[in-house]
């Protein structure tokens, strides 16, 4: 009889046990969900090809849980923790909607991510079916938004405003120059934001009296773009509109310059590197007056350029991952706040009513209309002597627009 | 399609395709004669890159001159991982071998990002935008130097696999292990000398792709079924082979780019490759089984 017990309370003992490691082992999210404090999961593509990408916005996010843990976390919850969850989309959606369920199951109140418009839709899909909060990051895709989810939220502009804005920044700065610039080429990688963003430019630039004389769209990564270059040389276009991600960008500005292509602009629309200061820094001749219509900060804000500040100290380049990511992460927090709860409802109500404004964006305070807030805008920047300068709209500019640019 | 730039594209997809044959040139030795599929070449590839970067970062080092450090370096790498990693824990069973590299390109890779952070790296040459002007169309310096150094390496080892005793201790321990083991070959030594050869010619492939492409850790991946497609195209083992078919997967790449679209244009390398494998399976170079 005491045997029987021995047996039986050692099979138990070793059950759970082997329940406990397995676990621990399988969801090492859900260790972390036991400590207190608000848990908020980031979906970012840190390996694959999005990696850089995906790494500047896990910076970006763990940057902004820090500063609000160090300003006394969330008071309404009674100064709160926030805890960052991670996890690693590797690049594709169906592995990003798979770990935001892992995160969510693991005890996240709401989801940051996901970098990459399709990764994007597929997290917020996936938050969907339990009605988590959703914040996107970066992803530009319209999609994004329109799918009727109330869960999902965009703090960034969508591709459309920012073609329509770039096309007619381009018009502004083509006509005060004497409409030099009659043609325009574009290149795009072929993933949700480029094709969606090339048929935008595409439909709208004959209206302002640019003709569209070819689209080329090539994959992610691209290993060579002498045929591309060879395609614009042969074409001579006044103006060449990529829409890229960074190292194809890269691979673009070098080859162009290889095949001595010479254009009145190069006017990148969401250009992986023409916005960046890694590019600038390593690219200074093949960067210098490429302009760009894309996520920018607001260079008058004092808190952007603390930001700034703190991410370069941490050997960051300052990136728009980087301030979206941070932003998305803040606005998340701000509803919490707000809600004094982590209840999906709560929260989803305080993300849909409001009105943050400590951004240090050019956007004005948050205003969403099903998941998209309305202020958010690109600015037109251009690399002018060695360093990224905003170039419209006037009100944020820090230096004045060179076109056509100088042979 | 433009055909005032089809010679251009052409010369370039030469070029390009040259490129590729130094990579593909390490794997058709540790494939096509080892017969050892090792899925962490493109990671071995990426490492191999990392040490040309810092040898430039931190020493100034012309990639060219790397061409002294990185191979031999790469060599001994890949002789350690063969004889005391992949030998030993896959027990001579092809499909433990198949696990061990694969594990092992996730290993160098999760090292790679966690040491080198995912930032993508360049070298800034003095040549890097220099070209030479062949019938028209302006070819990178740098492509050109890796197409005569692709001639010279695929010359090289196919001296040494018929003209030396090493390779004639390789191509007997590629046919027949126990037979070359009776006649007095240290089979584990040379094993682990042809993988060093294998990804020492990687490193040399590092040093000239280095001037005209990037570094991350995820480089190798777009490299590594190009190589495998290059190494059955060409024939298993035929060093001309890869030499061959890197430079018609160049070609197939330029032109099917320009023909059909830069995004559908690689499909013109996957149908030339299920063409030989339907007409000449064992490759353009190989011999029948």
């Amino acid at each position: 009889m005491t045997h029987r017990k021995i047996d039986r309370i050692s099979r138990r003992a070793f059950l759970g046990t082997t329940a406990a490691v397995t676990g621990a082992l399988a969801a090492p999210g859900l260790l972390r969900a036991e400590a207190a404090g608000v848990k908020v999961g980031l979906v970012h593509p840190v390996t694959g090809w999005g990696a850089y990408s995906g790494n500047q916005c896990r910076q970006g996010a763990l940057m902004a849980i820090a500063d609000i843990n160090a300003a006394g976390g969330i008071k309404s919850l009674g100064g709160a923790k926030l805890e960052g969850l991670l996890a690693d989309s590797q690049s594709k959606p169906d592995v990003g909607a798979s770990e935001t369920a892992r995160l969510i199951e693991g005890g996240a109140m709401g989801i940051v991510g996901g970098y990459a418009s399709s990764i994007s839709l597929a997290t917020t899909q996936e938050a969907a079916k339990t009605n988590t909060p959703h914040v996107v990051d970066v992803g530009v895709s319209y999609k994004i938004v329109k799918r009727g989810l109330p869960n999902v939220f965009r703090f960034g502009p969508g591709y459309t405003k920012i073609a329509q804005f770039a096309v007619d920044n381009l018009a502004t700065i083509n006509a005060a120059a004497g409409n030099p610039a009659k043609t325009a080429m574009i290149i795009h990688e072929d993933s949700a934001f480029g094709t969606g963003t090339a048929k935008v430019l595409s439909g709208k630039l004959p209206e302002k009296g640019i003709e569209v004389i070819e689209i080329i769209p090539h994959g992610t990564p691209t290993r060579d773009f002498t045929n591309i270059a060879l395609q614009i040389k042969s074409k001579k276009p006044d103006i060449i509109i990529p829409a890229d991600y960074y190292n194809e960008y890269v691979l673009l500005a070098r080859t162009m310059r290889q095949q001595r292509i010479e254009a009145k602009a190069i006017y990148s629309v969401l250009g992986g590197a023409a916005s960046s200061y890694k590019f600038v820094k390593e690219f200074p001749d093949a960067a210098e007056y490429i302009m760009d219509c894309n996520h920018w900060f607001n260079p008058l804000d004092e808190g952007a350029q603390k930001r700034r500040a703190a991410a370069e100290a941490k050997g960051l380049f300052y990136t728009y991952e980087i301030y979206l990511t941070y932003n998305a992460v803040m606005l998340l927090a701000d509803a919490v706040e707000r809600a004094g709860s982590t209840d999906n409802e709560a929260v989803i109500a305080a993300l849909a009513s409001s009105t943050w404004s400590k951004h240090g964006m050019p956007y004005g305070p948050t205003r969403m209309v099903n998941g998209q807030n309305q202020g958010a805008q690109p600015v037109n920047t251009q690399v002018l002597n060695g360093d990224i300068e905003v170039i419209l709209p006037a009100e944020f500019a820090s230096a004045k627009v060179v076109f056509p640019r100088p042979s | 399609m433009d055909f005032s730039i089809l010679m251009p594209s052409i010369l370039n997809g030469i070029t390009t395709g040259a490129l590729y044959a130094l990579v593909a040139l390490g794997l058709t030795l540790i494939y096509g004669v080892l017969h050892i599929i090792n899925f962490a070449h493109g990671a071995l590839l990426m490492l191999a890159l990392y040490g040309v970067y810092y040898l430039n970062r931190l020493f100034g080092l012309d990639p060219y001159w790397s061409l002294l450090i990185v191979p031999p370096a790469m060599f001994v790498l890949g002789y350690a991982l063969q004889r005391f990693v992949i030998a030993r824990a896959s027990h001579g069973r092809d499909e433990n071998i198949l696990l061990v590299t694969l594990g092992l390109a996730i290993v160098i890779e999760n090292l790679a990002l966690f040491f080198f952070r995912s930032d993508t790296q360049v070298v800034n040459t003095p040549y890097a935008f220099d070209v030479v002007e062949v019938m028209g169309a302006f070819l990178p310096y740098p492509k050109v130097v890796a197409f005569f150094a692709a001639l010279a390496t695929a010359t090289a080892l196919w001296a040494l696999m018929t003209r030396t005793d090493l390779g004639r201790a390789i191509r007997a321990l590629a046919k027949e292990r126990k037979g070359a083991r009776l006649v007095g070959i240290d089979v584990e030594h040379i094993f682990a000398v042809s993988f060093g050869i294998g990804v020492g010619v990687l490193g040399i492939a590092a040093c000239l792709l280095m001037p005209s492409y990037y570094v991350s850790p995820q480089v190798g991946n777009g490299f590594v079924l190009i190589a495998f497609t290059i190494v059955v195209l060409g024939g298993m083992g035929s060093f001309a082979g890869a030499l061959i078919g890197g430079i018609v997967i160049g070609v197939v790449e330029a032109v099917g780019g320009l023909m059909l679209g830069e995004s559908l244009g690689q499909i013109g390398i996957f149908l030339i490759f299920i063409l030989i494998l339907l007409f000449r399976p064992q490759g353009i170079m190989g011999h029948q089984a």
